[in-house]
């Protein structure tokens, strides 16, 4: 079973040369971790910067240059700052290459749910619901279960909808994932875990085709 | 030169009234418009209407006009560092409007571009859609949001110059272009105003003729909400 890490560094693969990427909050932010050295990637920020670099050496933080969570940020050399307007215009217009994110749930067609439980958590959704709504390359980060054991993957989402079938792939604790007009086909194991744990912890419809590769990471 | 300077934040936040709607910049606490939100608090003005993509800290930024109770609704796409805010919105005390990031800058952006509203992608098929237009384009489904429309917007930027030219720095850009000219008056508020002449025009972000009126704001707290660093 893969930790958080493991999760972000399974999604870091998925990362080409030349990609410009939007990283959610949570698992997603450790993704720019593990991102291969020879690609050139830029990281995307919807707060309105291009190009963020790693965190400030302490001293160095500065107030006016945070990312998306809210944190304190530095820049790497030919990044750029831009309004919130121009920061959706690139989400929007579909110049962002890949959109990575969290979830609390993930339905079969593709549905996500992220942003409210009603009657206890109201945050609001942030930019959540432009990214899933434009981006065509998502990819989904989480556990594959709740805190309670329950499945995160499901027929149909029982929480209010942050996107309709926008997801395309999902990674957990358990398993590498692509919805299909059909389900859930199950494409990778994380380091021992089996087919059948993947099924008993899937709510939705699995679909396993042949021997399912353990993932490499 | 048409001059847009006046000497205190009181003379920039004049006929602000009761039950008004305004537009405050910002992302989290940075690029907030600190002095104009201190006055607001001074001026005792209630039954506000605020949009803003976020609400502060409980102590800090709008959660100051919240702790007031000055706030009657609130226009925002994310609230979650505020307890207060999550209490008066849990209790009905206070209206909260939640919408996407993306929206709420477009919003902004079609009243200060004279577009009555537009068409977006974001929130179809979810709750933020219900009970408005929607209409296919290329095979995709589309929500119409309408411009936004507000009294006053507050704004804060790096530097400025007496015709209301203004330069943002960093990520405290965010809102606060979209915001200009997207009011009946916008109040631009600045770290260092300078003489005409002293900017460069190649570098103004937003041209004066957005801004009604500008001010040197008195300090910055410029408070940050999640401190991380590295070590060295």
């Amino acid at each position: 079973m893969l930790d958080k890490n493991g999760i972000a560094k399974r999604i870091a693969k998925e990362v080409q040369n030349g990609y410009y990427v939007n990283l959610g909050i949570g698992i997603p932010t450790l993704v720019a971790n593990y991102v291969r050295e020879d690609i050139e990637v830029e990281f995307q920020s919807e707060n309105g910067v291009l190009g963020m670099g790693p965190f400030p050496f302490e001293g160095d933080e500065d107030a006016d240059v945070i990312n998306a969570g809210k944190q304190t940020i530095t820049t790497l050399p030919g990044a750029s700052f831009f309004d919130s307007a121009t920061s959706f215009a690139m989400i929007r217009g579909k110049h962002v290459d890949l959109t990575i994110l969290g979830a609390m749930e993930v339905a079969e067609n593709g549905d996500i749910a992220n942003w409210k439980i009603p009657g206890r958590m109201v945050k609001g959704m942030g930019g959540a619901m432009d990214l899933v709504a434009s981006a065509e390359n998502i990819i989904v980060a989480m556990m594959h279960t709740n805190k309670r054991g329950a499945s995160k993957l499901l027929k149909k989402c029982s929480l209010p909808l942050t996107g309709v079938g926008c997801v395309k792939k999902i990674v957990t604790n358990l398993a590498v994932l692509e919805v299909t007009p059909k389900g859930f086909k199950l494409l990778e194991r994380a380091p021992g875990i089996l087919v059948k744990d993947i099924e008993k912890a899937t709510e939705g419809t699995l679909i396993v085709e042949g021997d399912i590769p353990e993932m490499i990471i | 030169m048409i001059l847009k300077k006046v000497d205190s934040v009181q003379k920039a936040l004049e006929g602000v009234k009761n039950n008004m709607t305004l537009m405050l910049g910002g992302f989290g606490l940075s690029g907030i418009p600190e002095n104009a939100i201190a006055e607001l608090v001074n001026l005792e003005v209630n039954g506000l209407t605020c949009i803003s993509n976020n609400a502060g800290v409980d102590d800090f930024g709008l959660g100051l006009l919240l702790q007031k109770r000055q706030i009657k609704k609130m226009i925002s796409s994310y609230v979650g560092e505020n307890d207060e805010f999550e209490r008066q919105m849990l209790s009905g005390e206070l209206e909260v409007e939640l919408i996407p990031q993306g929206t709420l800058a477009e919003r902004c952006r079609a009243a200060q571009a004279g577009f009555p509203a537009i068409y977006t992608p974001a929130g179809y098929g979810t709750e933020v859609a219900e009970g408005k237009e929607t209409r296919e384009f290329d095979g995709k489904m589309h929500v119409l949001e309408h411009a936004f429309k507000a009294d006053f917007a507050f704004v804060k930027a790096w530097k400025g110059d007496v015709a209301g030219n203004l330069i943002f720095k960093g990520t405290a850009r965010n809102f606060n272009p979209c915001m200009c000219g997207a009011a009946k008056i916008t109040v631009a508020e600045v770290e260092e105003l300078l003489p005409v002449g002293e900017l460069d025009p190649n570098q103004v972000h937003i041209p004066g003729i957005f801004v009604q009126r500008i001010f040197k704001g008195e300090t910055y707290e410029k408070r940050i909400e999640q401190l991380t660093v590295r070590t060295r």
